[in-house]
């Protein structure tokens, strides 16, 4: 038994945890440097409550651990249907995880049509082990019991190792409601093939259900007994994933929890939103806990108002933000024009689905970097930034406020729904004042001072804030000069638009050359920007260790790009992004060089630094995984 | 709520303001254009009402009325077209010490900002909100509008409008919060600055629709109402608006209408000749979203930092042996 499964001396083992200890005394377990596993069932049956706990237990023994969520699109799709599953999918890992991985070692499924949804999707590991849920087989629905053995038996002749459980009849000594204690219960088994600390487990339960009942804990707690010492009796293998704890305190979170605390950590004080999937979770959130530190979150009439909103909060004093999805960030386009127009600090969090259109709330893509540069009609600067991790979901609201307020400018936050419900530890910050915003300037304006008195140079201009004495004018989206004042002749649209631009110039000399991943030159550089960082850097980690001269460069700043890039990409012989945006298969019949569409930080990259940068992309809905990068990346190293 | 410390300093020094210090630059409406007496009517309020001019807000959408911000010499946003409202509630949320109107046309609020009118109303934080209601597009040349009555002829509707115009009195006063309603005519200038001034005064989203001359594009649309004194309806009470001796000997139609009495605004709201001119409603107990919200709260980084840190705690892995030990913020 590790060491990490001894509690401290002042906590006294339970007396279950010391049979469990017993019983896996005589079963050796297998060690392991990395697993997949993941958990399904029909929503509302809590596999994702299973999997995220598994995922805080793993991460509290001092795992690496990466959570993606399953979502199906609907709240109640039917049960036992294909498309409908729920869960949770968890990467555990000796060292840091940062990202998803490849296919699933393990599963569970609490019924044969959910997994089947998962094979489907090629989601499931050739051959990998399956703990089923065996109730189906004796259904009294004669049709279900047909379906359930049918399935169970194709997979075992394509060679997955399936090994019924009889959940819910395990359930049932335990507990009455055993539909609704299932999940527990295959989080003790867990504990147990993963060598789980239960002490830890339980703690875990007590914070899950921590607003319920101390019925309801006890009961949950029971089920995870049940469950770890079913599996210790039952079945014959066991993993140990060694755990190397970090010395320093670490915080589990996913990525919208992550930019919520970065709105906190920020000193914003508005958040003006509407509900839209997947970015909702920020404002759940925010909602939560932003007053007690005097925030407050509106949650507009619909997506312009929200805009809108945030833009008269920002106007008046303090930088506010707005949070929404794909859908929501095409309607706050003129808004977003109106405040590049007046020169106010913004800060817009797009948390990416898939699109055009409703398109796939649930899942992932990087569809919006285009839109996000180039949105809203006529000649819009903004800043564009994408975090690459959930860390970095953190501190890019941080900076996304700083340089909002620093240069009156709209911010882009691009997240997307892979890092909006992944979980994974990072370092817990340390609060810095420089975190927050200034007070709000009250200040006199001194005689003479133009409420845009553009810096020739940079654009910059001092904003003036209503409650100043002396700095009344009016704030217009009309085309406007110095003064503010609605104007019309050639020179002063031209030199207001200027002003405008310039700022991105200023901002552009600021920014640090971006740090490669890997050596200096070679071969292969690959490109990619947001939740991707993690896959690309773990194929090109597998593909250096095969000997192949690939690096990588992961782009915080979109717009402006940081100096240096064009610099660095000619030290390598190709480039190539890796994208979750669409681009045009140079194979397919119709496509050639002259209509071929690029993907999006492809397209950015060719034109600005004339460089023949290629693309890959995919559109599949799901975290592009390493595997499917390295490949990639050989044919690109092999082809002439 | 405590009060900001420079707030408490300008106090010290009262000063008194005069027409001047509000008149931001020579309008550019037509000749005869109801938005002059609007404009005219506010100035005297701000200054009757001695209105710090870097304390006022200005904020409107688009059309010509929204023009009114570049005339007046406080704070003022001209933003986009209909996005008047939730501008205003932004800033009223961020800084409920400004004092804030509104200025929008009935294109601007009634067509393509309708959602944020209904919901203002329900919001009802602390602003005056006035609707220059021309019942024609007039910026883009006449076109027809929401309020235009059923046969005007327009650019959009060369053969006459098709349906019957929308009442902004009836449909403000079927909201749920609504709080201050009032009508008045820009023709009538004693009794518009005293209908904005008692809107000015109520706590609460006050909504006031002021018919408003377009001599563009309709030059005789109010013309029978003009010339007949009998065709208005004034609405008189003691806490509402009250007749001086002079206007009482022209306007002789009158109807003792206390604003408390929600159904028969609502009955008065629907009638259109006379034209009721008067306080419809007013409700003084209705709460304001920015007090239900605690807006303008004064905070420290000290409270900032106790706050997040407490968020941190919950999510916090501590590295084997801290338990117990001194955490940063336990």
């Amino acid at each position: 038994m590790s060491e990490t499964l001894t509690a401290p001396p002042t906590k006294p083992r339970s007396r279950a945890s010391q049979l469990a200890r017993a019983a896996s005394a005589g079963k050796a377990a297998v060690t392991l440097s990395e697993h997949i596993v993941e958990i399904v069932s029909d929503s509302g049956e809590g596999a994702q409550r299973c999997g995220q706990s598994l995922g805080a237990i793993a991460a509290k023994m001092g795992n690496g651990v990466w959570t993606v969520e399953i979502i199906p699109a609907e709240i109640r799709p039917p049960a036992r249907s294909v498309a409908g599953g729920s869960g949770n999918r968890i990467r555990l890992g000796s060292g840091r995880v940062t990202n998803g991985g490849n296919e699933t070692d393990l599963v569970v499924a609490f019924n044969e049509q959910v997994l089947l949804g998962r094979v489907r999707t090629g989601e499931l590991k050739q051959g990998c082990t399956i703990l089923l849920e065996s109730m189906w087989r004796d259904s009294a629905d004669k049709k279900i019991a047909a379906m359930y053995v049918e399935t169970h038996d194709e997979l075992v002749k394509s060679g997955y190792k399936v090994i019924e459980v009889p959940l819910e009849r395990e359930c049932r000594t335990v507990v009455s409601d055993a539909r609704r204690g299932k999940n527990m219960f295959v989080l003790g088994m867990l504990c147990s093939i993963y060598s789980f600390d239960l002490q830890i487990a339980r703690e875990q339960i007590a914070i899950t259900f921590g607003k319920k009942d101390a019925s309801v804990i006890e009961a949950n707690v029971k089920l995870l007994n049940a469950g770890f010492e079913w599996a210790e009796k039952n079945l014959e293998f066991k993993y140990r994933i060694p755990a190397t704890r970090a010395s320093e305190p670490q915080i589990v979170i996913d990525g919208n929890t992550a930019l919520a605390l970065g709105v906190l950590a920020s000193g914003m004080e508005v958040c003006a939103m509407y509900p839209i999937t997947p970015a909702t979770s920020v404002s759940h959130y925010l909602s939560a806990v932003f007053e007690k530190v005097g925030g407050i979150v509106h949650q507009a009439e619909d997506e312009i108002a929200a805009c809108t909103f945030a833009i008269g909060a920002s106007y008046a004093g303090k930088c506010a933000v707005t949070v929404t999805s794909g859908p929501g960030y095409s309607l706050k386009q003129e808004g977003i024009g109106l405040a590049v127009m007046g020169e106010i600090p913004l800060v817009v969090i797009n948390v990416q689905r898939g699109g055009p259109s409703t398109g796939q709330p649930t899942k992932v893509e990087q569809g919006d970097l285009m839109t996000s540069i180039f949105g809203s009609h006529g000649d819009a600067p903004k800043v564009v930034l994408a975090p690459g991790t959930i860390e970095e979901c953190f501190y890019s609201v941080i900076t996304a406020r700083k340089i909002a307020e620093t240069f009156n400018m709209v911010v882009v936050v691009l997240s997307d729904a892979s890092l909006a419900t992944s979980q994974t530890p990072f370092t817990r910050p340390q609060f810095s004042e420089a975190w927050l915003a200034p007070p709000i300037d009250q200040s006199e304006i001194p005689p003479g001072l133009k409420p845009y008195d553009w810096n020739e140079k940079t654009g910059l201009a001092r904003r003036f804030i209503p409650g100043q004495p002396g700095g009344m004018h009016t704030l217009t989206g009309l085309a406007h000069d110095d003064l503010s004042h609605v104007a019309y002749d050639p020179d002063s649209n031209e030199i207001s638009i200027r002003a405008r631009s310039h700022k991105l110039a200023a901002l552009q000399k600021t920014l640090a050359a971006p740090t490669v991943f890997g050596d200096q030159k070679g071969d292969l550089l690959v490109i990619g920007w947001g939740s991707t960082k993690g896959a690309i850097e773990e194929a090109v980690t597998n593909l250096r260790a095969e000997g192949h001269k690939v690096s990588s460069l992961h782009l915080t700043f979109l717009q402006p790009m940081a100096p240096g890039i064009k610099e660095i990409m000619q030290r390598f012989k190709k480039v190539i992004t890796i994208e979750g945006n669409w681009s045009d298969d140079p194979n397919d019949a119709i496509i050639d060089e002259s209509n071929r569409r690029y993907s999006a930080v492809a397209m950015l990259l060719r034109s600005r630094y004339l460089i023949d940068v290629d693309c890959w992309s995919e559109v599949r809905g799901q975290p592009i995984k390493p595997n499917t990068i390295q490949r990639v990346l050989l044919e690109k190293l092999k082809q002439k | 709520m405590t009060m900001h410390v420079t707030e408490c300093l300008l106090r010290m020094h009262d000063q008194h303001f005069e027409l001047e210090d509000y008149q931001g630059g020579v309008p550019r409406w037509c000749t005869g254009c109801g938005d002059n007496a609007i404009l005219a009517a506010v100035q005297r309020l701000c200054r009757d009402e001695g209105l710090r001019p870097e304390n006022t807000m200005f904020v409107s959408g688009i059309g010509c009325s929204s023009r009114f911000p570049h005339y007046m010499k406080t704070y003022g946003f001209h933003g986009i077209h209909g996005r008047a409202l939730p501008v205003a509630e932004g800033i009223k949320m961020a800084r409920p010490d400004l004092d804030v109107f509104v200025n929008t046309g009935d294109g601007d609020c009634c067509s393509i900002g309708a959602a944020h009118w209904i919901h203002a109303i329900r919001y009802n934080m602390n602003m005056t909100v006035m609707l220059h209601d021309n019942q024609i597009y007039g910026l883009t040349k006449k076109q027809a509008s929401p309020t235009s009555p059923i046969g005007t002829k327009s650019n959009t509707t060369p053969r006459g409008s098709y349906l019957e115009a929308l009442n902004p009195l009836t449909v403000t006063l079927g909201v749920q919060n609504v709080s201050f309603v009032a009508q008045a005519v820009d023709w009538i200038p004693e009794v518009l600055y005293d209908i904005i001034r008692k809107a000015y005064q109520h706590k609460g989203l006050s909504f006031v629709r002021i018919m408003q001359r377009c001599p563009e594009w309709l030059p005789n649309m109010f013309e029978p109402w003009m010339a007949d004194p009998m065709r208005t309806l004034l609405l008189t009470h003691e806490r509402g608006v009250t007749l001086s001796p002079n206007m009482a000997k022209v306007y002789k139609n009158t109807e003792q209408h206390d604003p408390l009495n929600l159904n028969r605004a609502r009955e008065v709201a629907d009638l259109h000749d006379p034209i009721p001119v008067g306080i419809l409603y007013q409700n003084p107990d209705v709460p304001c979203y920015e007090e239900l919200r605690n807006a303008g709260q004064q905070r420290s980084t000290r409270y900032i930092k106790s706050g997040l840190e407490a968020e941190f705690d919950k999510f916090t892995i501590w590295p084997q042996g801290a338990e117990g030990k001194a955490r940063p913020s336990a």
